[in-house]
């Protein structure tokens, strides 16, 4: 068991160390330098493992081992320059790194101290000098609550997560302030759920204290069953910073009465689910889980639970019902969860971005949070910027900036000059919204209002080249696949809203489907037994509303005018612009290209399967598809 | 109703056998013990036959049926086995007439199996799948993460030999 | 006590009381499909939704327990939008159904037809797209499965579980190929079936059926070598024989 003063002990002993790698002045450690490596999915798929395997290596070589710290950390956000890795105390953004760089890097800039401008992120490279990571446009407007230590510690190490205020704001609440003082706080800062829906955590908390009297156990659980495609902030947090959801759990029970948690993570987050072991064992074995917490008498403990490939577990009965041990189908609320939840005991669910701002409230005020924000919606959002945008990744802004600055400022635009055309959040759930509100300022209230929503903060970005018919077509069969089937409108009505969507794209679909189509929509949004069923027409919803136009385009023209609906394309060879090289007549696997050498070349247009090789193959910009 | 039975027939190690055992003695008293079960028993076995099903469902004193309703469920359980070199083939449209099913049909004959089945010794099995967008390349076949394109039949062979550990 | 107006009439209903309960009580008549008395309140069919003031979607009547936080609230059962949404549900259970009604066992008791009646269901293919397509199980001795009838009520999985105790039939896969089976596709007779019959008698369509052996009996009364015993089962008191005495 470990006290407060022995906590307290940790933190101090680690704390200068810990501010070398700030960059501050104040730090110093018996290492010179930390070399900090993304062990994020996303490096890790890039190579990063090799990275820090080549760094010990040559720093051995070098004979430096003592001297400079490897330290493999959680997700930077920037993940399209993979792998990352950052040098302390300068702060040395190198991206794109390559193991056969590593000797360079080591020799160069480790040992003699030069860094090796060339390898750096291009963006840190001024006329002036080397600008810190800080000011990059990526970082410049990001600011960091949930993700503060993703990137900056080491996840499997809790002594690095106590020397920056680790587990302080559990014993803050343990031994200064009362459960209802506790609720109090997350209510004041006006925290709401990061999973979605946005319902007030405070009052979630207040709900489950208060509602059942005299239940004999409650239960804590964290909703980390991230499934949107496109979305990834709950897993760089749990790969990051684990330690932050244990100890935001702890305070959640103790709030609302609560001996037991269960952390509901994806099986196909193998690095985040080994993180949360690791980051478990550990806290139990400082005490900070189990009997006796800081010596406070409070007990709490947690267990992982797995999912095992179902969206709808990401909805809160049913993430209830899995972990119970059943088909994952959601039930109807009322009862709701905070008075009959899992095994039919008071139960909260909250997402792990939620969990990731609790500490940082009960720390440093309610009125802080609440000072960043808008007025209904408080606090910082993370984002996971994906599609037709420079730097896909992942971001943190205050609510309200607005879509522009995330999108031009932060995500760099969109690549090869392309216009912008509509923006996804939300998921298969949200809807896209169209360059007319490029400039509202993002929270929870507008994004509903213009008939998308924040969802879990996937953001893709769409240009002049996606089919907008399309891209809600492609979030329908997500939504198909992952009915979990009990309820009618869900189970056959998004079946038959997907059939209507194809019958749209391949050129067969009337002004009545259409008029038909969104009375389906209406239909099913009123009607389904959970949040899945009720949100899965907002793809459909949202694109009819604003590309009203495409819809008409390929109903009455029976014309795709992106260009991605194949049934709608004909390729064509422009005659003044073929050579007659051959090149794509070899290329077309049906044989459907004729002409001679030299000569203009044709398609036959009915033995075309429309794959495209043609006009990949030529040259000459003389393949057209319209 | 067409019985749902894996492909291959069911055989198991001792140590197999005791494993699992050992999982739902430790994991049965607690409560949502199925899942974690059926998640540990196919890392045992790479997959949930109707024999493992079945010994999970006496020893939990639940029916066969609630446990394949839950296994069904959820997309990372298989009732087949997969094999430690998955193969698929494209037979989508531009990749079949350039005789991608030729392709198919020989890698069934060389490796003795039928389409979603394994080879006896579990090192490959073969599917066919949907268009991957390497029409380009047609026809084209995938095993595990390595794509090959513009095969012929006759490669086959010497494809599969560099699979030889 | 929860005080509540339905369709704009008050009504006093004791707390934990569902809508469904609280119009039954007081003579206003909801449609149900999926629920079934004490053994299946499961909310899935949606025949039964109901417009309450305050709630952002339709309810589902059978399974909304009445709270003091519904104190005054307005519920409409038969508003056009719950009309509307009902006739659309009962569409869209046509579009994956079986419609071969009049050779159908349960023509004329099917409560799936008398619904679509009731509701004025006037175009039964309104919804065009794929159907799930089943073999009819027909290994039982007493009984027929043809899941393409089936409408995913579960109320013969309740019966089976909650009645009898025996849980062989159960929903598998998920999503729109949700389907009402044994494990691993099993035949009926291959299961742990006790041939009760207590599915049949909870299945709302034509899904689920007696064999009808009516034809040997009359084979079998025609014969005049053969003395025909009628026993009635199951909990056998008496028996009737036909004796030769009424030649």
């Amino acid at each position: 068991m470990m006290t407060v003063a022995e906590l307290d002990a940790i933190k101090a002993k680690l704390h200068s160390q810990m501010m070398l790698r700030k960059g501050s002045e104040a730090g110093e450690d018996t290492y010179r330098k930390h070399v900090l490596v993304c062990g994020g999915t996303g490096c890790t798929s890039s190579g990063s493992m090799g990275i820090i395997n080549k760094l010990n290596e040559e720093l051995k070589k070098n004979g430096i081992e003592n001297e400079v710290k490897v330290i493999k950390t959680g997700c930077f956000g920037l993940c399209a320059l993979g792998p990352i890795m950052i040098v302390y105390p300068e702060g040395s953004f190198y991206s794109m790194v390559k193991e056969e760089n590593i000797p360079e890097i080591v020799s160069e800039h480790l040992v003699k101290g030069n860094v090796v401008e060339r390898l750096l992120y291009s963006e840190t490279v001024t006329d002036s000098g080397i600008k810190s990571l800080n000011e990059t446009n990526f970082y410049k407007k990001q600011h960091r609550v949930a993700l503060r230590n993703c990137g900056v510690i080491s996840p499997e190490n809790i002594e690095e997560y106590i020397a920056l205020d680790g587990y302080q704001a559990l014993a803050k609440v343990l031994t200064q302030m009362t459960p209802e003082d506790v609720i109090q706080t997350i209510l004041d800062s006006g925290l709401r759920g990061r999973g979605g829906g946005g319902f007030p955590t405070g009052k979630k908390w207040q709900l489950a204290r208060n509602l059942v009297k005299d239940a004999d156990q409650k239960y804590v659980c964290c909703n980390a069953d991230e499934g949107d495609p496109g979305a990834f902030m709950d897993r760089s947090v749990l790969e990051g910073d684990p330690h932050v959801v244990i100890e935001a759990m702890a305070i959640a029970g103790y709030a609302i009465g609560a001996t037991q948690g269960y952390i509901y993570v994806r099986a196909e987050y193998p690095i985040a689910v080994e993180r949360l072991r690791i980051a478990i064992g550990q806290a139990r074995e400082y005490g900070l889980l189990g009997d006796n917490i800081l010596g406070t008498g409070f007990k709490f403990d947690l267990d992982l639970r797995l999912g095992a490939g179902a969206f709808v577990c990401g909805e809160e009965t049913a993430l209830m019902t899995s972990i119970e041990g059943n088909r994952g189908e959601p039930r109807p609320r009322p009862p709701f969860p905070a008075e009959s939840g899992l095994f039919q005991k008071p139960t909260i669910l909250n997402n792990v971005e939620t969990y990731a701002n609790v500490p940082q409230i009960i720390l440093n005020g309610a009125d802080w949070f609440a000072s960043m924000g808008t007025e209904k919606s408080k606090g910082t959002k993370v984002f996971a910027l994906g599609g037709k945008i420079h730097n896909t990744g992942l971001v943190e802004i205050p609510m309200g900036t607005t879509l522009r600055e995330v999108i031009y400022e932060i995500g760099g635009g969109i690549p090869n000059g392309k216009e912008f055309k509509a923006a996804q959040t939300g998921g298969p759930s949200g809807g896209c919204i169209p360059a007319e509100h490029l400039d509202i300022p993002i929270d929870y209230d507008n994004l509903i209002s213009i008939g998308s929503m924040m969802g879990s903060g996937g953001l893709i970005v769409m240009d002049e080249n996606n089919c907008m018919v399309d891209i809600a077509k492609f979030f329908l069969e997500f939504t198909v696949d992952e009915s979990c089937g009990k309820c009618t409108p869900c189970r056959i009505g998004t079946k038959r809203l997907y059939e209507m969507l194809e019958k749209i794209t391949s050129g067969n679909a009337t002004l009545e489907d259409l008029d038909k189509m969104e009375k389906l929509c209406y239909y099913i949004k009123n009607n389904s037994l959970c949040g899945l069923g009720q949100t899965a027409p907002n793809p459909v919803l949202s694109t009819l509303r604003y590309f009203k136009d495409e819809y008409l385009a390929h109903v009455v023209d029976k014309k795709c005018p992106a260009g991605v609906c194949q049934d709608l394309l004909t390729y064509k060879i422009v005659a003044d612009k073929c050579k007659g090289c051959t090149a794509c007549a070899r290329k077309c696997p049906v044989g459907a290209i004729s002409g001679t050498v030299k000569e203009p070349h044709s398609i036959d247009t009915t033995k075309c399967i429309k794959c495209g090789a043609c006009m990949a193959t030529c040259k000459f910009g003389a393949i057209v598809k319209e | 109703m067409a019985f749902k039975k894996s492909v291959v027939a069911f055989s198991q190690t001792p140590e197999q056998e005791q494993k699992l055992m050992e999982v739902i003695n430790k994991e049965k008293g607690h409560k949502g013990a199925l899942m974690p079960i059926l998640q540990q028993a196919q890392e045992i076995y790479g997959y949930l036959p109707i024999e493992v099903q079945t010994i999970i469902a006496e020893e939990m004193g639940i029916s066969l049926e609630k446990v394949y309703g839950v296994v069904t469920f959820y997309a990372q359980f298989s009732l087949n086995p997969k094999g430690k070199y998955k193969i698929s083939v494209c037979l989508g449209t531009a990749c079949y007439v350039k005789g991608s099913g030729d392709v198919y049909n020989k890698l069934q004959e060389v490796l003795n199996i039928k389409g979603g089945e394994l080879t006896p010794d579990g090192k490959f099995s073969l599917e066919a799948c949907r268009c991957i967008g390497a029409c380009g390349l047609a026809p084209v076949m995938t095993i595990n993460d390595d794509v090959y394109g513009r095969l012929t039949v006759d490669e086959v062979g010497d494809i599969l030999a560099k699979y030889n550990d | 006590m929860v005080n509540i107006k339905i369709n704009g009439i008050e009504y006093s209903v004791e707390e934990g009381t569902t809508i469904l309960e609280a119009c039954r009580q007081n003579g206003i008549r909801i449609p149900t499909l999926c629920w079934l008395k004490d053994i299946n309140a499961i909310g899935a069919c949606r025949i039964c939704v109901v417009e309450m003031s305050g709630a952002r979607s339709l309810t589902a009547a059978c399974v909304y327990p009445l709270s003091k936080f519904d104190e005054g609230k307005n519920i409409l059962t038969h508003s056009p939008a719950v009309l509307e949404s009902r006739k659309m549900t009962l569409q869209l259970l046509l579009s994956n159904h079986n419609m071969d009604c009049l050779a159908c066992a349960r023509s004329g008791n099917c409560e799936l037809q008398a619904l679509c009646k009731e509701l004025g269901v006037d175009d039964s293919s309104y919804f065009e797209g794929a159907k799930n397509e089943f073999d009819i199980d027909t290994s039982s001795k007493h009984m027929y499965r043809d899941d393409n009838k089936c409408i995913n009520c579960r109320r013969c999985v309740a019966a089976c579980e909650k009645y009898q105790g025996i849980g062989v039939i159960g929903a598998n896969e998920r999503g729109f190929k949700t389907e009402i089976s044994c494990a691993f596709g099993m035949d009926l007779a291959n299961t742990a079936c006790v041939s009760c019959g207590q599915c049949i008698t909870a299945c709302p369509t034509g899904a689920l059926s007696e064999k009808d052996d009516t034809d040997k009996v009359w084979e079998a009364l025609a014969d005049p070598e053969k003395v025909v015993v009628v026993q009635t089962a199951p909990a056998v008191r008496a028996s009737l024989g036909r004796l030769s005495v009424i030649r």
